[in-house]
């Protein structure tokens, strides 16, 4: 962060700051959704794709001339519907998580194009568009909602039931399910809690464009999974911290940015961010293999 | 040049909390087949696996031919002619039997192609060898122990094996297939292979040795010709600690009280028509050979595996059991035998294993996880099993097995059971911590907890149990109270 703070004073001012912690936030709540998947080692590949296609039918339903509380209710149950989805699949029929969000990931893409043609929805009323873009003391509504979130989601982790068999079953699935357990209702949830949640950042994403974007949140499982595990969360379950995830989110976050004010070709960027989600995953055997000895 | 092909000299192993070998020196001559004696424990598979390289941390010295010699790993022990067939085979269960002899060392014809023809004849030369009939093309899967056993042999035979280790060979082999070993094992010594048979069976000992090296706490305790052994000086020599000492008193006697009753359990994989009670403070060992289907019967009365037919009565009420919850529910648990896989949740800490099962007891009024009640709980069960611990948050992962095992039993204390299925409890800990647990155990029988104790120890089974169930291929074949129970009679029920 201070190497390209000395190489562009743009990322320091005011402005800047502004926009990467909006963009932060955006990423940082889809992160701490797919969290809670990871934690159970499992791991869902769909959610940007369901910040695609919540958004999507949430943006629909307001064009339609639905109150626009109404419509948010729709774009969040979108993707509870999916994670449940997701999650009935996964944890009561038994198929890897992979190749079911894998597939969810087309799916819901594919539902978006069918919906849009491709286009872009702009019939959103002005009044959803300031509430999104506003500032609740000096502070964007995107990074409110994720504090929000953020708080809400160290409670369930830490302090309830849940979370501690969310951690559990992490960390040894057999043993929980022995101990009592109702392992596939902890999963099961886990997807919900992670697809609902990036129907959260579809909603924003509306105010932050003007519009529902068919391409919004492409590609985003990418930055949202490595801000997870950049964050220290192991890819094999059972550790993690939503404070880790936050930071995570914020390396990644900066990261692009700085590469953004750098001139840095976009095609180079992606490279970039790829080769920093292997280096993060590797990090991740290592110090496993150091904690096992 | 020495008589001996190799010695292993005041070889001494720590692992962290527990002292496995002390000072034990152990040497073996060329085409001579030493018997390892020793209960479980006692540090007979530690020391093979120094000899075959897995613990590379070792202090004492290894000479193979008069040289000095210390593995790094494995293959290093393997290229000498050091072969270690475990307990538990290293097999790919869905490759074919010839596919697992060649495995890493396939035949080619070049350019990275197999020469299945090559190793076709060959697997078939290396089992008319060994006087097996296996087809080369089964898939492991469909192979009995038995056969399994010979590719593992075979496999080791394949590359000029000098000295064969055979961990506990005969644990899950019928009469038969035992005397069929036998008579291979004596063809590869008159063909100058060494043979180190570790085992725990006293008639195998005197059946097959030239010699019995016997091993107790980890210490060398005894060494005889076979010619001039009995089974009363092996016994001697393995059990050289009062039985008195090891195992606990009881105060009480069981109650009339049937608490706990299976009628006519039946389930996968091959668990059929099993009937039995419990009384109230009652210990009942259930005894018999690996693999007889007693893990396979506590999964199903736990709920964790499906059950085909059969009920299970608790204080003489049929209650229904799908799911480990309904059983915790109902005041049943079931320890594992294997601590890490289904014990613990070994990235967690002492506190949260301890209250796994028992979440609904640690909220406060809000519905949150209180702390207060969580160490309380921790803490009643820490001091009642006197584990050592650093402190409640210490890591599981980090603790001895003796500890870890006392963190299992914490859990399910945790819930107040009933009834309690205890799965090899004592594996792998160390003697005082066994000691340890057997006093547990009778203390928990005479709080009132019904135990079913399965264990592979016919002793410890003989000492701690009330009553003795046997089983042998998914079915019970005796029930026999403590004072009409011997060794003879418990392991004729165990093979009929």
């Amino acid at each position: 962060m201070v190497l390209i703070a000395a190489y562009r004073r743009e990322f320091v001012s005011p402005t800047n700051l502004y926009i990467v912690s909006r963009q932060v936030a955006f990423t940082a709540i889809v992160s701490l959704g797919v969290f809670f998947v990871i934690l159970t080692s499992g791991i869902d590949l769909s959610i940007g794709s369901v910040v695609g296609l919540s958004g999507v039918l949430c943006g629909i339903a307001m064009a339609a001339g639905v109150p626009a509380w109404l419509a948010v209710g729709v774009g969040l149950l979108t993707g509870a519907v999916i994670g449940a989805i997701n999650g009935g699949i996964v944890a009561y029929v038994g198929v890897t998580s992979f190749i079911v969000t894998l597939g969810m990931l087309s799916m819901a893409r594919g539902a978006v194009l069918v919906l849009t043609h491709g286009d872009s929805i702009r019939a959103i009323p002005d009044s959803f568009i300031r509430v999104g873009l506003a500032d609740i003391a000096g502070v964007p509504v995107p990074v409110v909602v994720l504090a929000v979130i953020a708080a809400a989601a160290h409670v369930v982790l830490t302090y309830t039931v849940f979370g501690r068999r969310v951690y559990a079953v992490g960390g040894n699935e057999e043993a929980t399910e022995l101990s009592g357990i109702n392992v596939r209702r902890v999963k099961f949830f886990t997807y919900v809690i992670s697809s609902t949640l990036s129907s959260v950042t579809g909603i924003l994403f509306i105010a932050r464009f003007r519009s529902a974007q068919a391409n919004a949140g492409l590609g985003m499982e990418l930055d949202a999974i490595a801000a997870t595990v950049i964050g220290g969360t192991s890819l094999m379950g059972g550790q993690g911290s939503v404070l880790g995830v936050l930071i995570g989110a914020t390396i990644m976050g900066v990261i692009r940015n700085g590469l953004v004010l750098m001139d840095v070709s976009a095609y180079l960027q992606e490279l970039i961010i790829g080769a920093i989600i292997v280096l993060a995953a590797t990090l991740d055997v290592v110090r496993s293999r150091r904690r096992a000895r | 040049m020495s008589e001996w092909l190799l010695e292993m000299r005041n070889i001494s192993k720590n692992f962290p909390g527990v002292r496995a070998l002390t000072d034990v020196t152990f040497a073996v001559r060329p085409g001579e087949i030493v018997s390892l004696l020793g209960e479980n424990g006692a540090g007979k598979s530690t020391l093979m696996k120094i000899l075959t390289g897995v613990h590379a941390d070792y202090d004492g010295t290894i000479l193979l031919d008069d040289r000095e010699v210390r593995f790094r790993n494995t293959h290093e022990a393997f290229a000498c002619g050091i072969s270690i067939v475990f307990q538990e085979f290293n097999l790919c269960r869905n490759l074919s039997a010839m596919e697992n002899l060649f495995l890493g060392n396939e035949v080619t014809a070049g350019y990275g192609f197999l020469s299945r023809r090559q190793m076709r004849h060959r697997t078939i030369a290396a089992f008319r060898s060994l006087h097996t009939e296996v087809d080369p093309d089964a898939l492991v899967v469909d192979l009995g122990v038995a056969q399994q056993q010979m590719i593992e042999i075979a496999k080791a035979l394949a590359h000029h094996t000098r000295i064969l280790i055979l961990d506990e060979p005969t644990s899950a082999l019928t009469a038969r297939e035992i005397q069929g070993l036998f008579a291979i094992l004596r063809d590869l010594k008159a063909g100058g292979i060494s043979i180190v048979f570790i085992t725990h069976k006293l008639n195998e000992v005197l059946a097959i040795s030239d010699r019995v090296v016997c091993l107790k706490d980890g210490e060398l305790s005894g060494e005889i010709e076979t010619l001039a052994a009995t089974e009363d000086r092996l016994v001697a020599m393995m059990v050289r600690r009062a039985l008195d000492r090891l195992y606990a008193r009881r105060r009480g006697r069981p109650s009339d009280e049937v608490v706990f009753e299976a009628r006519g359990i039946s389930g996968p994989p091959m668990i059929r028509d099993v009937s039995f009670k419990l009384r109230k403070g009652e210990i009942v060992g259930l005894a018999g050979l690996i693999g007889a289907g007693r893990t396979e019967l506590a999964l199903l009365l736990m709920g964790a595996q499906r059950k085909t037919s059969g009920a299970v009565f608790l204080d003489g009420r049929e209650v229904t059991i799908n799911h480990p919850a309904d059983a915790v529910r109902h005041g049943l648990g079931y320890a594992s035998e294997d601590r890490k896989q289904l014990g613990l949740v070994l990235p967690m800490t002492v506190r949260e294993n301890t209250t796994l099962s028992v979440h609904r007891r640690i909220l406060n009024r809000l519905g949150l996880i209180s702390a207060a009640k969580e160490n309380e709980i921790t803490d009643r069960h820490v001091a009642q099993l006197r584990i050592k611990i650093s402190g409640r948050e210490q890591v599981t992962r980090n603790l001895s097995g003796g500890n870890q095992q006392k963190v299992v039993l914490a859990k399910w204390l945790a819930i107040r059971p009933h009834v309690l299925i205890l799965d090899e409890p004592t594996r792998g800990i160390d003697v005082g911590a066994k000691a340890e647990v057997h006093k547990i155990i009778a203390d928990l029988a005479d709080e009132g907890v019904a135990v079913l104790l399965i264990s592979s120890e016919l002793t410890e089974i003989l000492h701690m149990s009330d009553r003795i169930l046997v089983m042998h291929e998914g079915r019970l074949t005796a029930d026999v109270p403590r004072e009409q129970a011997s060794e003879q009679i418990l392991m004729k029920a165990a093979v009929s």
